[in-house]
């Protein structure tokens, strides 16, 4: 079907990507290489900066164990609730805020407030008044992911083309059929691309949570492996979650491919 | 002919922070159904307050609007604001979605409208593909879909290029005659506005009052581009240019 030029375009195309893929790759197994020649001759020290077949017999120790899954799990399901939460109330409270603009500028400055405070300072009053559990977790996350929601759908919201409110007016709607007809559908993208933020805000408030309080999860693995000094146990924590993170990433990503058909 | 809409020494004030701005004063007019009035002025002296006025879109500050409980008015903007999420169908059913009213008699009249106005194999497409002119139509025929009797249209054209213009406003002005309703059209452009229009409303600065009202007429009126030949439009448009105050 296409002409030959093109057909040699695609081809180009198409190896310059996968040069790029095996190059990352490469790197990974270049750096993991590395590290494991230079904790085995010892020029670092293998106690502080563990190495990957150390990793590696820690994920199988853990795997035996049994606890793996769970901690993993447990931190999964922290954030999936954060991220379900975080998302709703941010975009039911920016649509209130919508709806009622007075209540908006009066809001306004407290929010600007509340996003530059970096929310883990508030951990420690959070434990005394949430409890020292994952509730605590849950609600540190939330924190975190929904003002941001907040800031970002409602500025979504007020970015809508006045020309298609004005539209809307002509033929006499109401602020509810504004609001479901033209705002809502308006800032569906705006919407998902706020699921990319919220997924990893909640994961960095599910993490920060953990540290503070939890007994179970990936955050608890880490905070453990340091406490007692087991730096080994700490990387392997660390590596589980930037796995965790891509997948959950990952999968906000399909979603968001799903759902935009067209744009 | 009855009237169907009088207008009765309207003005309006906006008010601002810094200033009070009286942008219409005491302007009156009747129009007859099925005519066809354009209104030209200068930039900024009030034109589409005076539509946003009728449309219900803003208040008017002193004056009556008479407008018959049975006639509906339809709105076609300057932009499209076509719903870029929408199809064409989707767009064009809009406003009875809003008012209630997506029948299935009224959604065969706008698939008709779609079918005869050149947009027949665009009915499922998304807006981004469709070109300027395609766009504008279909804008006209999510107003026409409710049925308006009194059709207003804010500079309905200028985001066209020249070409398109030409052929869209004759459509559009084909569209109107058609199908039997009422328009006034606010332009800038004075061949434009002789081209279409049976009367024309010439407004001064602001605050907007009549200056003066000049019916057309062409020999042999027929579409628009036609018109543009007839031998009185060169007349038309010294006499209109000569009325508009012109700043530069
Ligand atoms: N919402 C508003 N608040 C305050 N002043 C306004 C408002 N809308 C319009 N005006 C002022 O009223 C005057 C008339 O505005 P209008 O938009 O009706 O002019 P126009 O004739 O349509 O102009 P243009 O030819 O540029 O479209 C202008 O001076 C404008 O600044
Ligand atoms: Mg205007």
């Amino acid at each position: 079907m296409y002409s030959l030029e093109h057909k040699k375009y695609l081809q180009k195309a198409k190896k310059k990507n996968f040069l790029i893929k095996l190059t990352q790759i490469f790197i990974l197994i270049i750096f993991l290489i590395i590290w494991q020649l230079l904790s085995d001759y010892k020029i670092i020290n293998p106690f502080v900066f563990s190495s990957p077949t150390k990793v590696f017999e820690t994920i199988i120790s853990l795997h035996n164990s049994g606890d793996l899954y769970n901690h993993i799990l447990i931190t999964v399901w922290e954030t999936f609730i954060s991220f379900i939460l975080g998302t709703l109330l941010g975009i039911i409270i920016a649509s209130i805020m919508w709806w009622n603009k007075f209540l908006a500028k009066v809001i306004d400055p407290y929010l600007t407030i509340l996003n530059s405070l970096p929310k883990v300072a508030l951990g420690p009053i959070l434990i005394i008044w949430v409890g020292a559990g994952m509730q605590s977790i849950i609600v540190m996350a939330l924190l975190i992911s929904t003002i941001i929601t907040i800031i970002n759908v409602y500025q979504g919201f007020t970015n809508i083309d006045p020309i298609k409110i004005k539209l809307m007016k002509t033929f006499k709607a109401t602020k509810s059929q504004i609001y479901f007809k033209l705002i809502l559908p308006g800032t569906l993208s705006n919407i998902i691309s706020c699921f990319k933020v919220n997924i990893s805000m909640s994961l960095i408030g599910v993490i920060m949570g953990e540290f503070l309080v939890s007994k179970e999860g990936i955050g608890y693995l880490i905070m453990y492996g340091s406490q007692v000094f087991n730096l080994d146990l700490v990387i392997t924590g660390t590596i589980i979650l930037c796995i965790v993170a891509v997948i959950m990433y990952g999968l906000v990503l399909y979603l968001e491919k799903k759902l935009i058909v067209n744009k | 002919m009855n009237e169907l809409l009088k207008i009765k020494n309207l003005s309006k004030n906006y008010h601002t922070k810094q200033d009070e701005t009286l942008a219409v004063d005491n302007f009156s007019f009747d129009l007859k159904n099925g005519d066809f009035v354009a209104i030209v002025g200068p930039s900024g002296c009030g034109k589409s307050t005076i539509l946003n006025i009728l449309a219900g879109l803003d208040t008017k500050s002193k004056g009556d609007i008479i407008l018959n409980e049975k006639n509906k008015i339809g709105y076609m903007l300057q932009q499209d604001a076509l719903f870029n999420w929408k199809t064409v169908l989707e767009n064009c059913l809009l406003g009875l979605e809003i008012n209630k009213n997506l029948t299935k008699e009224n959604k065969d009249y706008v698939l008709d409208l779609l079918n005869t106005y050149g947009l027949k194999d665009f009915i499922n497409s998304y807006p981004n593909t469709l070109s300027g002119g395609m766009r504008q139509r279909v804008a006209l025929i999510r107003t026409l879909a409710t049925k308006p009797d009194l059709l207003l249209m804010d500079e309905p054209y200028s985001a066209l290029d020249y070409q398109t213009r030409l052929s869209v406003s004759d459509d559009v002005y084909q569209i109107i005659k058609k199908e039997k309703k009422s328009a006034i059209m606010v332009t800038h452009d004075i061949a434009e506005a002789i081209s279409m229009a049976d009367k024309i409303i010439i407004l001064s600065k602001r605050p907007s009052t009549i200056k003066k009202i000049i019916d057309i007429k062409l020999t042999d009126k027929s579409t628009p581009i036609k018109n543009r030949k007839a031998k009185e439009f060169g007349y038309y448009y010294d006499l209109i240019w000569k009325e508009i105050d012109h700043d530069v």
